[in-house]
């Protein structure tokens, strides 16, 4: 049993050591936010500009909100503006700060048997797909887009969990979950653009209706506390939050697209303007 | 059936290319894995031998509850060792959240029962064959749990096979408490999930097979390192 255990110890001390580097930032973010693959561009610029390892948790914002409550992350990246309010407003979060939007489409099968694509706004065209009793994903997992969706039935005079199970489908899933879903079952689907755009699998699907207002899509970054959790790196939280307000964060993120379009638009206010 | 193809034509190009983030990832995989089977073998080899030496009042509950135990969902796993180790959890100090240690401490908890119950069952049955010879030599209950793992040592293997067959393949709680982070715990299973949420079938697939031919491989290299099937019984 001794060499087992030996073996075992070695290889825990081994794991400790890989993660014994100094400057790790744990950021919590949207799955949204990730499949847009922005992450993949930002990290290496601010590891080279700052030294700092980003770690990211890729969550819906229901979890990556716990986890700031937690403290099992040192901040957080949204997009659903009462639950942010609420975070800070109980203390778990220092403050708001929007760094950048894009928008929700309304995706769904080409031919569209709804009809959603000539719809005058977003709630009629959610009340053609109830009258039409087609298929809808809900992503049904409390994130950012799910909460909108639901704001968004509301806004159209429709429960939707009365059709829970028959043409209402809650998957409980991420983002490129449920797009994977709504392609296998010819559904209705409310995504963000970028993940809609950064997906690999659209097999049937397209874009059926945008530009409502109601579809604008807030990303906001909320440092966690450190008088509630002592252990979170606030320095250096701060230097990642001056780096994707700064002109050159900004920047990467307003220039980068997929296939020619645009993903996202920075909008970070200066100093001083905390939401 | 496309989609299977490319998924083979993708685990090909990351094998040739020796891409630099499958090496990674399949080395944590094999680390977090391996090192769980360790400490799951050395806690569950010794427990299930002295349950079929011992007797005692609740010996069949235990048994029972081991087994039961085998099919322990992973993702509960995950959420209760994420509660312990959460910084707001009891064990929060030790700051193991989100780190291979806590994806390991998961893994060590998925695979006892399994490694326990199939080492008790094989010790058990070698034990009634032992039973009068140790004790008629004198042996302490100590020296006959040793002997027991000593000469079932192949059949243990077997259990210890199965728990690494178990770890490796599962994503459920390491998914909870590593958070899938890249460069820090992402593993071949998570990766697997996370590029089947982005659409990628073919890379996910090509992870996929990837990931199989490990424990192919880690299975053929046990095999021929303890040279079972070639001499006697043992």
């Amino acid at each position: 049993m001794r060499p087992i255990l030996t073996a075992a110890l070695m290889l825990l001390a081994w794991a400790g050591l890989a993660q014994a580097q100094e400057k790790v930032v744990r950021l919590a973010v949207t799955t949204s936010f990730h499949n847009s693959g922005l992450a993949e561009v930002l990290l290496p610029e601010i590891r080279r500009d700052l030294g700092l390892t980003v770690q990211l948790l890729v969550v819906g914002t229901g979890q990556a909100l716990r986890l700031g409550q937690a403290g099992d992350v040192d901040a957080v990246l949204v997009h659903s503006r009462a639950a942010e309010e609420e975070f800070v407003a109980q203390g778990w979060g220092t403050h708001r700060r929007e760094i950048m939007y894009n928008d929700f489409v309304l995706i769904g099968p080409e031919d569209d048997p709804a009809g959603v694509a000539g719809a005058a706004g977003a709630a009629e065209a959610l009340q053609r797909i109830a009258t039409a009793g087609a298929p809808f994903v809900s992503r049904g997992d409390d994130s950012g887009t799910h909460r909108r969706e639901r704001a968004l039935w509301q806004a159209a005079g429709i429960d939707p969990l009365h059709a829970s199970g028959r043409w209402y489908r809650e998957a409980g899933a991420g983002m490129g979950a449920a797009l994977n879903i709504a392609a296998g079952m010819g559904a209705y689907v409310l995504s963000d653009r970028a993940t809609w755009l950064n997906f690999g699998h659209k097999d049937g699907l397209r874009i059926l209706f945008e530009g409502d207002p109601a579809l604008f899509n807030q990303y906001a970054f909320i440092p966690v506390n450190p008088e509630r959790h002592g252990h979170v790196k606030a320095d250096l939280v701060a230097a990642l939050e001056a780096w994707l307000t700064s002109e050159k964060g900004q920047r990467l993120i307003g220039v980068y697209e997929i296939d020619g379009q645009k993903l996202f638009v920075p909008n970070a206010a200066q100093e001083g303007s905390d939401g | 059936m496309w989609e299977i193809w490319q998924g083979i034509i993708a685990a090909a190009r990351l094998l040739v290319t020796l891409d630099a983030d499958l090496v990674e990832i399949t080395l944590r995989s094999l680390q977090v894995t391996l090192t769980a089977v360790a400490i799951g073998s050395a806690i569950a080899l010794p427990l299930g031998a002295w349950l079929a030496v011992q007797r005692f009042r609740w010996r069949r509950a235990v048994i029972a509850t081991l087994n039961a135990l085998m099919g322990l969902p992973p993702v509960v796993v995950g959420l209760v060792v994420y509660l312990l180790l959460s910084r707001s959890g009891p064990f929060g100090a030790l700051g193991l959240i989100f780190t291979p240690t806590a994806m390991i401490i998961a893994q060590v908890i998925i695979v006892v029962p399994l490694i326990a119950s199939i080492a008790h069952q094989a010790i058990r049955e070698l034990w009634s064959d032992y039973h009068d010879l140790l004790l008629s030599l004198g042996a302490s209950k100590r020296q006959r749990i040793a002997t027991l793992i000593w000469d079932a040592r192949r059949a243990l293997l077997t259990a210890g096979l199965a728990g690494f067959g178990r770890a490796i393949g599962e994503v459920g709680a390491i998914m909870i408490v590593g958070g899938n982070i890249d460069h820090a715990t992402r593993v071949l299973t998570t990766a697997i999930a996370l590029e089947t949420s982005k659409g990628d079938f073919a890379l996910a697939l090509g992870l996929g097979f990837v990931l199989i031919g490990l424990a192919l491989l880690v299975n053929y290299a046990i095999h021929a390192l303890s040279r079972t099937e070639r001499e006697g019984r043992w």
